[in-house]
């Protein structure tokens, strides 16, 4: 249990406001987790061709299965809008997710590096955005009339339960993630833990090591691709004509 | 151990106001950065190479009705070309056959007409013959009848009986 009181490096009651507490580790994880989608997101689109090649067509590729997303969830007419937006959220998610899988990163006792994402905070606030941007282009796409009626369809005892819907949505949505990347990080810093115990202890836990990042490699896939669909269902949901 | 569940419950720190307003605006600045940067001119690559791929397929419809076209034109010009070729050669088939005949026909009249020119020629040849025999034979026969009956008959009315026999004679012929 040894690798469990890692500390966080806060700062708390920032500028001498007491509800302001920063982790640094995640303030810089994120740093981290945007420049990458960043550098990378303007290095496959610095050179474009007609005739795309290498990063290119990856990046390419990406806009197709966010595409393919946003598709089975609403018209392309009005999904268009969406896809910058999935696009982000996917890359910046898989990349933080990805982050904490490579290595966590340990200073004496504090932990600075880890997936930003094994923080319900930061998932919760993803989620909360994603939320009230449903709401936000349900207002905007369908007028005020319309969403409001969105509430009290197809009965209008539902009323309540719509009401909950939006918060637990809100919830499920961010803790899932952390949920499942956090999980996968305890995971690894016991197997770690195990690791630094000894020869014997170093190689039992190699290959589950490796079997466990291997896996954590495709939670983080799965997770960034179950929040982009989520995100597209709750936005279809507001947006669409149909529901 | 309430440490370890605590952390298991929130994780390493809980929820820290400060990293969810970082993490917005983070989120927030990569959203608005790459989409300006990134995904805007990737999508605008993409819909100009469909447009692109939609004009060449059109250009490549309509080159292929042009030369649909232009190969019914050249067939039909063939076609024409052909029948107008049938044509002359049918002519000068019937030409010819018009000169042979006319060539035929006029030696045909050519030589008729000699022929009866000759003919026309030996009639009167024949006649002068007969004449100048006629009238050799009627001096001979005065001659040979003043000869015989010079004292009976004086030489005019022998003359007119001789002239008398002989175109009697030359009736009966």
């Amino acid at each position: 249990m040894n690798s469990l009181n890692h500390e966080a490096p806060m700062w708390e009651d920032a500028f001498g406001i007491s509800w302001l507490d920063f982790n640094l580790s995640n303030v810089l994880m994120m740093f981290v987790a945007s420049l990458i989608v960043f550098i990378l997101g303007v290095a496959a689109t610095r050179n474009m061709q007609r005739y795309p090649t290498g990063f290119q067509n990856f990046m390419e590729w990406l806009i197709d299965f966010i595409k393919g997303i946003i598709g089975s969830n609403m018209d392309w007419r009005t999904g268009r809008l969406f896809l910058p937006l999935g696009l982000t959220l996917f890359a910046y998610i898989f990349v933080a997710n990805m982050l904490g899988v490579i290595t966590n990163g340990v200073v004496g006792h504090t932990l600075w590096w880890k997936s930003p994402t094994a923080d319900p905070g930061i998932t919760l606030t993803l989620a909360t955005l994603v939320v009230v941007l449903s709401h936000y282009y349900g207002v905007k796409l369908r007028g005020g009339k319309e969403y409001a009626k969105g509430f009290v369809r197809p009965l209008p005892f539902l009323l309540p339960f719509k009401i909950i819907e939006e918060f637990s949505n809100t919830l499920t949505l961010g803790l899932r993630l952390y949920g499942n990347i956090y999980a996968g990080e305890i995971l690894l810093s016991l197997l770690v833990g195990l690791a630094a115990t000894g020869v014997g202890g170093f190689i039992g836990a190699t290959v589950p090591m490796i079997a466990w990042m291997g896996f954590s490699t495709f939670i983080g896939f799965i997770q960034a691709f179950i929040f982009v669909m989520l995100t597209m269902v709750y936005l279809s949901h507001k947006v669409s004509e149909d529901h | 151990m309430q440490g370890f569940t605590e952390s298991l419950v929130l994780g390493a720190g809980g929820l820290n106001i400060g990293d969810m307003i970082i993490q917005l605006v983070f989120f927030l600045g990569l959203l608005a950065l790459l989409g300006k940067f990134a995904w805007g001119p990737l999508m605008n690559m993409m819909k100009e190479r469909e447009d692109y791929v939609a004009n060449e397929i059109n250009t490549a419809e309509k080159s292929r009705e042009e030369a649909q076209r232009m190969q019914r034109e050249a067939s039909e010009e063939l076609k024409a070309t052909r029948q107008d070729a049938q044509n002359i050669i049918e002519d000068a088939r019937k030409t010819a056959g018009q000169q042979e005949r006319d060539i035929l026909e006029s030696a045909r009249a050519e030589a008729e007409r000699m022929k009866e020119s000759a003919r026309q020629e030996i009639e009167q040849e024949k006649e002068k013959a007969v004449q100048a025999l006629k009238d050799q034979v009627a001096t001979m026969s005065v001659m040979i009848a003043s000869k015989v009956i010079e004292k009976e008959l004086s030489q005019k009315d022998q003359e007119a009986l001789i002239n008398q026999y002989i175109d009697e004679a030359g009736e009966e012929r």
